[in-house]
């Protein structure tokens, strides 16, 4: 492959690179930024609401037939064991803004935080 | 090449592939979707397509997916992981051949659509699109773990003498 060929190569890379990591950081910067902490926890089962617990009452609850169990403790939501084989779920460790999820694959569960900001904007005074 | 030599290279660039997989499935995951990873196996995958071809290539990839699933994953973790493979594969193929980008480049692009690949299956067996909150960051990662596996196929490719 000649020399120009190379380079022209490279800058085509570098454009696609550079391109990707800006919307990847714009979008990341967007989320987090806008980011606030949940009200709820809403369990879904196989597509299915199943449960829907409030963050800032603590608690354990089982989900799915006993196949995982979740912890609701400071605001926060982990899972604290699960009878799937990676354990992913179990690695995440604790959410609390709205969006974040902890997803166990192979039972199908998925645990996302929504909801429930204060109903002001703001406190004059 | 003998054709032993072929079955060779290729045995050896199947577990490649494998440790390399079991190396990266040691890093805690960044998001709560099981899978989501840096990709690290694609080293052997792209240094295959660049070096040997789209066959040879494709064969080791599909190879990895049913050994890994089978020695340390589930049945689910195939269906998934197999879904990511498959497209990143057809889309680095295709850019490779029609697009004037180089390795690194290609190899940026196949990260990424594992990635994307792998949460849209994995919404489908929620049933839920909630966690296509996590597409920018995955963006994010599968851009700078492109960019990495891509360096090292390049050097790779260019320094392996087969």
């Amino acid at each position: 492959m000649r020399v120009a060929d190379k380079k022209r190569r490279r800058l085509w890379d570098a454009v696609l690179i550079s391109a990707l990591l800006l919307l990847a950081l714009v979008s990341v910067l967007v989320l987090v930024l806008t980011r606030d902490r949940g009200g709820v926890v809403e369990v879904i089962d196989d597509g299915v609401t199943v449960a829907t617990y409030r963050l800032d009452r603590d608690g354990e609850y089982s989900l799915g037939d006993g196949t995982n169990i979740l912890v609701i403790e400071d605001g926060a939501a982990f899972m604290k064991w699960a009878s799937c084989p990676d354990g992913t779920c179990i690695g995440v460790g604790k959410i609390r803004y709205n969006g974040q999820s902890i997803v166990c694959l192979p039972n199908r569960i998925c645990v996302i935080v929504k909801g429930g900001s204060t109903d002001v904007d703001a406190v004059i005074g | 090449m003998s054709r032993t030599k072929r079955l060779t290279t290729l045995a050896i660039c199947v577990s490649l592939a494998l440790v390399l997989s079991y190396l990266e499935s040691l890093i805690p995951a960044v998001v709560p979707i099981p899978g989501i990873k840096l990709g690290l196996a694609n080293i052997a995958v792209i240094f295959l397509l660049y070096r040997l071809g789209a066959l040879p290539a494709v064969c080791v990839s599909a190879l990895r997916v049913v050994l890994l699933a089978l020695l340390f994953g589930s049945p689910v973790s195939m269906i998934y992981s197999a879904a990511g493979a498959l497209f990143s594969f057809a889309v680095m193929l295709l850019l490779k051949r029609l697009t004037p980008l180089g390795t690194v480049g290609v190899s940026v692009a196949g990260g990424v659509c594992h990635n994307i690949a792998q949460i849209a299956v994995a919404s489908v067996i929620l049933g839920t699109n909630v966690i296509l909150y996590y597409l920018p960051f995955l963006l994010l990662s599968g851009t700078l773990a492109g960019v990495g596996v891509g360096l090292a196929s390049a050097l790779l490719i260019k320094k392996v003498k087969l």
